[in-house]
């Protein structure tokens, strides 16, 4: 009786998905459903929490007023994007901090790209274009996933990033327009992201064993594949048109296909930044876990004087 | 080029340059994200001002020179900013008694410099006179919580207090280019201002439970181009780009 | 080093006035005024409000979705209540 009514249920709840109609916080859900969003929107957020500090890195470095107010509010940005997305995390009935905790214990994830350095004022350049490049192509499909606070969210972030990506460019092509040892470190900075950035699509979809129910479930709309694939043909034209140059000799443009073709990405480096192993996993797990670790007495004093109020407003 | 109206605007613009790069030392790194983002938004209204003060500067001085010149590439002393805030952030609880003490000297002043028969500084004054109410609100509250809060947030409060007093005395240095922008009905008494800034400080102290130290020794040179130790390490942070790389455009 | 975290507070924007306060997303504050305060930085960075709600979560109180054919299916039989319901004679106009 149980197990038919379970059944009913699902049927019903795929019917909905079916039909595009978005699930909200208190509609029944599989239980995988509801934990496959935690981790994946528990992920991102951290994702955008953790990449305020490579970026973080550059911003009293930043070379004129202009460029350091861009960059403060970008890194801003980032930190508001992350609190959506833990907000969404939470109509799942998970606790913010707690899924902030498991980041710190290495529990769970978050793009491997933001363990990779910053060596100069040209990756700002790089990570705009390419990293919020490559995260825009993700997350523009979001914005019509199954879930609702999730594609909510994401409306909000993408509306947002729009910036950050033209302001890489910008640099980029500043740079690349500029003197010559200005175009090396944007040649140099290019060439140290461009692999990390077409890993962040996640793994070939051979390899991907989420990637099916996520895409029956509307949580993903389009392949780990297809996704890095159109990435690079947008991103492609666009080195071409500042001058720089794509470190990839296998790259060649298909005149049948219409499409890019590239080199083989080194997975056996993107396992290994994902298993902890990147340049600066340990960097920033310890930039974060000081950060809140040095707000503990912050936050009991806030809540501390806040009860104390209200006592005295009691009595 | 009026020498004073110069040197009175770079003040100015000096104590908002060298706390919002404070401030932004510190995105990314908050003791929670709200507040991360709070402290980012403080520090962007205080490079937007230095930005507008700094362009003003640069007209004063009539040589040329831009915003970014007279931001990134004078020397040391030729910073003027008030020892406070080139103060290290410290804890939490120092980065905000560093900020309200400047916040509470900033809405004053800004709210007297808006009245400057120098329209440049009035307009500026009146448009970041709204920006620094809402930083001396929020530092306030905070300083409050802070205080009253718990044992450990009341002593490390207090802490901050008694290592920032010595510095809040020369929020209100004058000298004679005071004297002549005053004159000139340009600038602000800042004499005037200290009475209502010693009681909203004490206001707040009060209802934070903080004692105002006794010590009464205070430093002071920063207006001159006579800085602490930490100034040094802010500016090659803040100039590194310009140093390494002169003459280039970004 | 347990501590109890500051709770969740449900924020609501009004973007321009003449219109309703919209929700857009939740915080955490420890007091109604820092929750206000954090809103503003959070959800008003590009001039979205010029007014602000926020609420305790646990404060919010809602209608069950298993409660949503009885809560609202009824309402869709009532056709009547729509203006499109009644036939108008051709040539009557302002109504």
């Amino acid at each position: 009786m149980k197990e038919t009514n379970l059944e009913a249920l699902e049927t019903a709840f795929q019917a909905k998905i079916d039909k595009d109609i978005r699930i909200e916080p208190k509609d029944w859900m599989p239980e995988e459903y509801r934990k496959t969003l935690i981790r994946q929107i528990s992920q991102h957020a951290h994702s955008e929490i953790v990449g305020m500090l490579p970026e973080g890195n550059w911003i009293t470095r930043a070379p004129n007023l202009r460029r350091k107010a861009v960059l403060l509010a970008k890194v801003q940005d980032e930190a508001g994007h992350g609190l959506y997305l833990y907000s969404a995390v939470e109509t799942l009935g998970a606790d913010r901090e707690a899924t902030i905790d498991d980041l710190h214990s290495g529990k769970a994830k978050y793009s491997s790209i933001f363990n990779y350095p910053t060596l100069s004022w040209a990756d700002m350049g790089a990570i705009g274009w390419l990293v919020d490049g490559a995260a825009i192509m993700n997350q523009v499909p979001l914005c019509r996933c199954s879930y609702g606070p999730y594609a909510r969210a994401m409306v909000r972030v993408c509306k947002e990033e729009s910036f950050h990506q033209r302001q890489g460019f910008e640099i980029m092509s500043t740079l690349a327009n500029g003197t010559p040892i200005q175009k090396a470190l944007a040649q140099d900075a290019l060439n140290r992201f461009w692999w990390p950035a077409l890993m962040m699509f996640g793994p070939n979809d051979s390899d991907s064993p989420h990637s099916q129910q996520s895409m029956d479930w509307k949580i993903k709309r389009f392949s780990n594949d297809e996704l890095r694939q159109t990435f690079v043909d947008v991103t492609v034209p666009q080195a071409e048109m500042i001058g720089l140059t794509i470190p990839d000799p296998d790259l060649k443009f298909n005149e049948e296909t219409g499409h890019y073709e590239f080199g083989a990405i080194n997975w056996d480096e993107f396992w290994e930044v994902v298993k902890g192993n990147g340049p600066c996993n340990a960097d920033r797990i310890a930039a974060r876990r000081n950060a809140k670790e040095n707000g503990q007495w912050v936050r009991e004093a806030a809540m501390a004087h806040e009860e104390k109020r209200k006592a005295k407003q009691a009595s | 080029m009026n020498n004073d109206l110069y040197t009175y605007t770079l003040r100015i613009a000096d104590d908002s340059l060298i706390l919002g790069q404070r401030l932004s030392e510190l995105c990314g790194h908050g003791p929670i994200l709200e507040e991360d983002i709070a402290l980012t938004n403080i520090a962007l209204d205080l490079i937007g001002q230095a930005t507008t003060l700094f362009e003003y500067a640069a007209t004063v001085q009539n040589e040329g020179k831009t915003a970014d010149d007279l931001a990134f590439l004078r020397y040391e002393h030729d910073y003027k900013n008030v020892l406070l805030v080139e103060q290290t952030n410290g804890d939490f609880g120092q980065t905000i008694v560093r900020q309200w003490l400047f916040d509470t000297f900033r809405v004053l002043f800004y709210d007297a410099l808006q009245h400057s028969s120098d329209t440049q500084l009035a307009a500026i004054a009146e448009k970041s006179l709204k920006e620094t109410k809402y930083h001396c609100k929020h530092s306030s509250e905070w300083v409050i919580r802070l205080g009253d809060g718990t044992e450990e947030s009341h002593s490390r409060t207090q802490d901050a207090l008694d290592l920032l007093w010595r510095y809040s005395d020369e929020l209100f240095f004058m000298d004679e280019t005071d004297q002549a922008m005053i004159a000139a009905k340009v600038g602000v008494d800042l004499a005037a201002l200290r009475p209502i800034w010693m009681e909203r400080i004490q206001e707040v102290v009060q209802a934070a439970t903080l004692t105002i130290p006794t010590n009464n020794w205070k430093q002071q040179g920063g207006r001159l181009g006579k800085h602490t130790e930490h100034l040094g390490f802010l500016l090659a942070d803040l100039q590194y780009m310009q140093r390494a790389y002169p003459g280039m455009q970004w | 080093m347990s501590t109890k975290e500051w709770p969740l507070w449900e924020v609501f924007i009004r973007s321009k006035q003449g219109l309703n306060h919209k929700h857009v997303g939740s915080l955490r504050a420890p007091d109604a005024q820092l929750a206000i305060e954090n809103a503003r930085d959070v959800y008003t960075r590009r001039n979205e409000g010029i007014s602000i709600w926020v609420i305790p979560s646990s404060e919010i109180v809602a209608s069950d979705p298993d409660d949503s054919d009885s809560l609202f299916e009824p309402a869709a039989s009532k056709v009547y209540r729509h203006p499109t319901f009644y036939d108008v004679p051709d040539g009557i106009s302002h109504m």
